[in-house]
């Protein structure tokens, strides 16, 4: 790299997944404030992808670069990436507000600054109020936009979605698809969206690439 | 057409013509036939619960019964009825609050100290992957196959006169029998823990990363909270065998240090005090069965824990490699293997030093019968080991099988159910009765009339088949447990016989566990102490009770046969238990 690319560069990233090779060789970039979509049938490699964006799977070769730096031995929880799963992950023994205010928390941030924070993220995700309930007490919808309050709240440089909307029935889905990029784009944070709905990459997204059996399409 | 008996094509057919009344006698017959199977069913499921119901009454009810009243009921010239003055003597002394806070503390202190090098362990050995995983696995679980007398013998060899560490001071100690109580338990809590561990989903931990958490505050926000049930269920287990420890501190602890199971032994062996003997096993019998109480409420919500976060359908990934950021946890598995090692290579060294140096003269004497104390030679007293091990497994087997099988059904009616609930409590009440109050019960109850078993063959395998009882039912019934029902139904209404469905559904699946709930019992009797050591008379010396008679010797040659007898039985009990791991292959059952 001779210049350094804004944003998130993704250089011929290989990824084994026990003997297979799960990625093969791809390349993309995300820019600041940009929207990426990443399409493709179960098992094509883009969960696979998107993990080792954040640091959860080991690279066999090629690089992951943000602003042109190479992340290659930064650890997970240093590369300032959100990720949100298709099932949430909440942290079932923590309330609403503690899990949004987590990465805060994390972060050092603490008292009425973390409070205000959170407030104003469930009021975001128009879950206002909803602070000191139980996670377990919560619908799929809603328990997945207070994952996405969690993964914004620190304010990540990058948010990874994997198949965020996947677990959703039909109408939640296509509600949620336009609520979170409104969200998304009012936050001004960078996203690599990992689909497998054609027609929700669409919606969401600025631009969509294509995956299949580990490659770019 | 509505011959072939298709249950749809007669059903509508019957709606339209038949009256209900007029039902062919084929059909008489087929509901006959099922009323006398259902009848046969109960009655053969009832005939299995009836032979362990009355071994349990015969060998555990009577002889805890009987210890009671010798306890708490005057002598029959005071005219009998409650009498609480042994009890109250017995309290008034400060020695015996001594022994409880000592039997208490060393248990507290060793169960925290294992319960806090559980967790980075199980990480390592449990949620990485490294070439060699296996083997340190088993390293840190050998230690729980060893017989306590083996346990007591290395850690007296390592920290008593002549050992590498006497100079820490630390012989008949309480911070050596701790040490030896934890060395003893570890590997049991880092596979409970390890275990469960492994099967929740991994992406809490990972959401938590991502977020900034590092490892160490992903382990406290995290991973502490999701794995506290199992952490909570080993504790009570080790806590359990930690109080009930008999032949480990009886070795260990030496002469003055007492708890309360040691002071059970000496009130009988030595004061002849059968009385105070029985006040103190009403005792220790209440300390377990509060262990017990909490370790099923442990129990209970690990596996409510486990269905809550849908263990098992978390996708199976592979353990990621140890990377960089796990050195804090590698660091103490590595001295948790170094503390492991070290007691066992200090016997088995020590066991081959000899007056001129280095050699075999120790093992050679086993098979001579010159040794003072003994009535025969130890290789005989192994013989005679085997014998008394080999009938207690089968005697424990065959109780366990039939136990687990009749706990292992789920019935559907409402009395059924309770009789089942019932007869479950009746068959967990020996699970962690102490082995010294089995013995203990045994010789003041089978010694004489109407139930004389003094000179019996006899004796000491029913002892020791009790105390292995739990072995095979904690290798079965969770395998039996989790066949599901569907099974046994899908083979029902292919028309297999309640016979039929055993053999096709349950035998097969029980094959494995009973083969390792079988070479964990012979283990367990080959290296039982606590029990034998009340029964054994001189032609009935087993191996165990060979080794302490040594050591209790003085002299080097004495102390050198009784390291060489001890490694051989370290060796003979974990190559039994290998055999078993390794039969039982990658599939996790039971909490062995």
């Amino acid at each position: 790299m001779t210049e350094a690319t804004a944003g998130l560069t993704v250089t011929d990233a290989i990824v084994h997944y026990g003997r297979t090779v799960a990625v093969d060789g791809v390349s993309l970039a995300v820019a600041p404030g940009e929207i990426v979509a990443l399409v493709g049938p179960s098992g094509c490699g883009k969960s696979t992808l998107l993990r080792a964006v954040a640091g959860l799977e080991p690279l066999a070769g090629g690089r992951v670069a943000w602003d042109g730096v190479d992340l290659r031995g930064v650890p997970v929880h240093q590369r300032r990436f959100g990720l949100m799963f298709q099932d949430g992950q909440l942290f079932a023994h923590l309330s609403v507000a503690r899990n949004v205010g987590f990465g805060l928390t994390m972060a050092g941030v603490r008292g009425a600054e973390r409070d205000a924070r959170v407030a104003e993220l469930l009021e975001l995700v128009d879950l206002a109020g909803f602070g000191r309930r139980d996670v377990t007490t919560l619908s799929g919808g809603q328990a997945q936009r207070v994952a996405l309050a969690r993964a914004l709240a620190p304010r990540p440089r990058l948010l990874l979605l994997d198949e965020p909307l996947s677990a959703l029935d039909a109408d939640m889905r296509e509600a949620l698809r336009v609520q979170v990029r409104d969200i998304l784009r009012q936050a001004g944070t960078a996203a690599l969206w990992v689909t497998h709905d054609a027609a929700e990459a669409e919606v969401a997204a600025d631009r969509t690439l294509r995956m299949a059996s580990g490659h770019l399409l | 057409m509505d011959r072939d008996g298709s249950g749809l094509t007669g059903s509508t057919r019957q709606t339209e013509i038949a009256p209900p009344a007029a039902a062919p006698t084929w059909v008489e017959a087929a509901r006959r036939r099922e009323a006398w199977a259902r009848a046969g069913r109960r009655l053969g499921l009832g005939g299995l619960a009836v032979v362990p119901l009355a071994f349990l009454g015969l060998f555990f009810a009577w002889p805890v019964a009987t210890l009671v009243g010798r306890g708490f009921l005057g002598d029959g010239a005071a005219g009998g009825g409650l009498d609480f003055s042994e009890f109250g003597a017995l309290l008034a002394q400060a020695r015996t609050w001594r022994l409880i806070a000592r039997t208490l503390g060393q248990a507290v202190v060793a169960t925290a100290l294992v319960g806090a090098a559980a967790v980075p362990l199980a990480h390592v050995l449990y949620k990485r992957s490294f070439p060699g995983r296996g083997l340190v696995r088993v390293l840190i679980t050998a230690p729980f196959a060893l017989p306590a007398v083996v346990v007591g013998l290395a850690f007296r060899s390592l920290l008593g006169r002549g050992g590498p560490l006497a100079f820490l001071g630390l012989d008949s100690s309480f911070a050596a029998v701790v040490a030896a109580l934890a060395f003893f338990n570890l590997g049991l809590m880092v596979r409970i823990v390890g275990t469960f561990w492994q099967a929740l989903d991994p992406r809490p931990e990972q959401a938590a990363r991502v977020l900034g958490a590092g490892p160490f505050r992903s382990l406290l926000w995290v991973s502490l909270p999701a794995i506290t049930p199992a952490l909570a269920a080993g504790g009570a287990m080790v806590f359990l065998f930690c109080t009930t420890a008999f032949s480990t501190v009886l070795i260990l602890g030496g002469v003055g240090y007492g708890t309360i199971e040691t002071e059970i032994w000496r009130q009988t062996t030595q004061m002849l005090n059968l009385r105070a003997a029985a006040v103190l096993s009403v005792l220790q019998i209440v300390v377990v069965v509060g262990g017990l109480a909490l370790a099923g409420a442990a129990r209970r919500r690990r596996e409510r824990a486990l269905k809550l976060t849908g263990a098992g359908r978390a996708t199976a990934t592979a353990a990621p490699p140890l990377s960089r950021e796990d050195w804090p946890p590698v660091v103490v598995t590595l001295v948790a293997v170094a503390a492991v090692l070290t007691p066992l290579v200090t016997l088995a060294w020590r066991s081959l030093r000899t007056a001129s140096g280095l050699g075999l003269d120790n093992y050679r004497a086993l098979a001579t019968s010159r040794l003072s104390g003994l009535p025969y030679s130890v290789l005989t007293a192994a013989f005679t080991s085997v014998k008394i091990a080999l009938v207690a497994t089968a005697v424990a087997m065959a109780l366990g099988i039939a136990i687990s099988v009749v706990l292992s059904r789920r019935p559907t009616g409402p009395w059924a159910r309770r009789t089942q609930g019932l007869l479950d409590s009746v068959f967990m009440a020996p699970l962690g009765v102490s082995a010294v109050t089995v013995g203990f019960g045994f010789l003041i109850t089978l010694d004489h009339p109407p139930v004389n078993l003094r000179t019996s063959f006899w004796l000491i395998p029913l002892a020791q088949a009790l105390v292995a009882l739990p072995m095979v039912m904690r290798s079965m019934l969770p395998v039996l447990r989790a066949i599901d029902p569907r099974q046994r139904q899908a083979a029902q209404v292919l028309g297999a016989s309640p016979l039929r469905v055993f053999a096709t559904v349950d035998a097969h699946v029980m094959a494995r566990p009973a083969a390792v709930g079988a070479a964990y019992a012979f283990a367990v009797s080959l290296g039982e102490f606590g029990a034998t050591s009340f029964l054994a008379r001189p032609d009935t010396t087993t191996l165990p009770v060979a080794i302490y008679r040594l050591i209790g010797r003085p002299g080097i040659a004495n102390l050198g046969a009784a390291l060489a007898a001890a490694v051989l039985l370290a060796a003979v009990t974990c190559g039994i238990m290998a055999v078993a791991e390794l039969a039982r292959g990658s599939k996790e059952g039971g909490e062995l």
